[in-house]
């Protein structure tokens, strides 16, 4: 059953575009398909994983000799957010992205970059997940650029050009480890290079290593590239490069070399939590002086990363555990926000905040979507970023950073301020000319956003459940590190 | 020991032609030298002095060969690598259509 999650969306960009030169219109409905399939799989894959690690060998050469593909329940996690994230956008795409020629490529592309995503969070092989990675870059460089205006193919050659260093530097990390260790299964190389202790090449790979996924997370000393990226890309696309894209790219690939085959040690614990600290406070800074609404949500990105990244370098269950709780809740809430600019824009054309107002009386499910996801962002009770933020405080006090714990608390503080000016500048305040005529958007668009604000209420209520069941055991892996060898390969 | 210093400097080479020129064609030019470098690099830790390719006969088994597993992998990494370049041409292209320029400093109109 594993390979159906890579299998299903790459056949379906396969297919999407022959159909679509016989019927036009279908092109949507195999790709919403195939996403649903693909959410209804993830969900099942919670009780695949109960029994423990499921581990499948491509055309059955055994690891650490064949390529193999690894379930546990970190990956579950990650599929969990890609496929959930990927059907509601999908469902919200069907009516927004009408607008643009040539709709059945958008799918194609959408297909490709689910494909790459998944085939990353169940690859147990570090070359196969350098190949999933650039399926997953490749379609979103295009994507990006998919409204080939002026703007938008200048950001798209600002993120080829970091991403593609990215690549590179993560490319001769996977080479300098398999220079020492002679294999490329994760499983493997976690074992060989337990005899090993951190020996040089192997600070160097992990060096390589952050920068290299720091580029793709857009972590502070390399964030240039999201605010110009994600702002450019049609809207439902920037919920899935802010929502899923840089969390899987990025946090999942980091966290799973660092912790599961590469070793936890205090120094690369404490540079992730420094990464972590100043993407908090420099992305909010950064964020609360904009107008354009979608370049304040791209730097709110950048701040709630630091939260996930901050949390992981902690090391700690609690911390660990708030980390990827906090993950989880970016992406339902960052991708609803960005969903809400693509209806705003949609409805009045712009999304220069000054411009806007008054769309609560016009909008009403767009603006009440968008209060639900201000208030989570913020870390209002009980909606779920309250919970995931809190645990990482708690976390942080527990292990005596102090002044990590209270970074966090001014971030919640002044991401609190700025999302009160959007909701007063967009929503609340009389309105203006432009906003006059503004008309609630279409069917499938207002589907997404519904659902996205029902599930950032349902994680909040819900939160203690939900952190039992998908969150603990997820940090469960992280913790215990290179013993993912063990589950993998037996013994 | 010398080529992989070697192989370093064009790697080096490479990431500062991209980094640093103002050309959009050079910056391209400036990827695809880092990304042979990092390949070099990869054939190399495979490489074997007087070693034969590593292919199994019936008849005359080999005993010294090079390690296939780096090569099959450059493979792949040379296709990925052509589909980016293709990517970047195709978006450098569209770039001079919109500005008439491949003058990064002239192509911004994106800052905050």
């Amino acid at each position: 059953m594993i390979p159906l999650f890579v299998a299903i969306p790459l056949g379906a960009a396969f297919i999407i575009p022959l159909i679509s030169k016989i019927r036009e219109g279908s092109a949507r409905w195999i790709a919403a398909g195939s996403a649903l399939a693909l959410l209804c799989l993830s969900v099942s894959s919670l009780w695949w994983v109960r029994k423990g690690v499921l581990v499948y060998s491509v055309g059955g050469w055994k690891p650490p000799f064949g390529i193999c593909m690894v379930l546990d329940h970190l990956s579950v996690l990650m599929l969990l957010v890609i496929n959930l994230i990927g059907f509601l956008v999908l469902l919200y795409s069907l009516d927004y992205i009408k607008k643009y020629t040539a709709p059945s490529l958008y799918y194609t592309l959408f297909s490709l970059l689910l494909a790459g995503l998944n085939g990353l969070a169940i690859s147990g092989d570090l070359f196969n997940l350098f190949v999933f990675l650039e399926i997953a870059s490749i379609s979103s460089y295009a994507l990006i650029a998919f409204g080939t205006e002026a703007e938008e193919l200048e950001a798209s050659f600002k993120y080829l050009v970091l991403g593609n260093v990215a690549d590179l530097l993560i490319l001769f990390a996977i080479g300098v480890l398999f220079g020492r260790a002679s294999t490329l299964n994760m499983a493997d190389l976690a074992r060989s290079l337990q005899s090993i202790s951190l020996t040089d090449p192997v600070l160097y790979a992990a060096a390589l290593f952050i920068v290299g996924f720091g580029l793709k997370t857009a972590l502070v000393p390399f964030h240039a590239w999201l605010p110009d990226a994600h702002p450019a890309a049609p809207a439902p696309m920037s919920a899935m490069l802010s929502g899923v894209v840089i969390k899987v790219v990025g946090v999942y690939a980091l966290t799973r070399v660092i912790f599961s085959v590469i070793g936890i040690t205090p120094l690369i614990s404490s540079v992730l939590m420094f990464l972590g600290i100043v993407s908090m406070a420099a992305g909010v800074l950064l964020a609360i002086g904009q107008w354009d609404f979608k370049r304040l949500l791209a730097y709110h990105s950048i701040s709630q990363i630091g939260y996930v990244v901050f949390g992981i370098g902690l090391g700690t269950p609690l911390g660990v555990a708030g980390g990827l709780f906090h993950l989880f809740n970016h992406s339902l809430f960052k991708s609803l926000l960005f969903l809400n600019s693509g209806a705003v824009e949609h409805a009045t054309g712009t999304r220069d905040l000054r411009k806007l107002g008054g769309l609560c009386r016009t909008m009403p499910v767009t603006s009440a979507t968008s209060l639900v996801a201000s208030l989570s962002i913020a870390g209002v009770p009980p909606l779920c970023g309250f919970w995931s933020k809190l645990l990482i405080i708690m976390a942080a006090f527990q292990a005596g950073h102090t002044i990590g714990a209270v970074v966090c608390i001014l971030t919640a503080l002044v991401t609190l301020a700025s999302f009160l000016k959007v909701q007063k500048f967009a929503f609340l305040r009389a309105a203006e000319g432009l906003c006059k005529g503004a008309r609630e958007v279409p069917f499938f668009m207002l589907a997404g956003m519904v659902l996205l604000a029902l599930l950032c209420i349902a994680a909040g209520v819900f939160f203690s459940p939900f952190l039992e069941l998908v969150i603990t055991p997820a940090a469960q892996v992280i913790l215990e590190g290179r013993r993912y060898a063990g589950f993998v390969l037996g013994g | 020991m010398s080529l992989y210093a070697l192989c370093f400097i064009l790697f080096s080479i490479g990431l500062y032609c991209l980094l640093v020129k103002r050309n959009l064609v050079k910056k391209i030019i400036g990827l695809g030298i880092a990304e042979y470098a990092v390949n070099l690099f990869f054939i190399l830790l495979g490489f074997k002095e007087n070693a034969e390719a590593p292919i199994i006969d019936k008849y005359a088994a080999t005993q010294n060969f090079v390690d296939p597993l780096p090569q099959a992998l450059i493979l792949t990494s040379i296709v990925i690598g052509l589909g980016v370049m293709a990517v970047m041409v195709a978006i450098s292209v569209r770039i001079y259509e919109k500005y008439r320029t491949f003058d990064i400093r002239e192509i911004r109109r994106l800052k905050g």
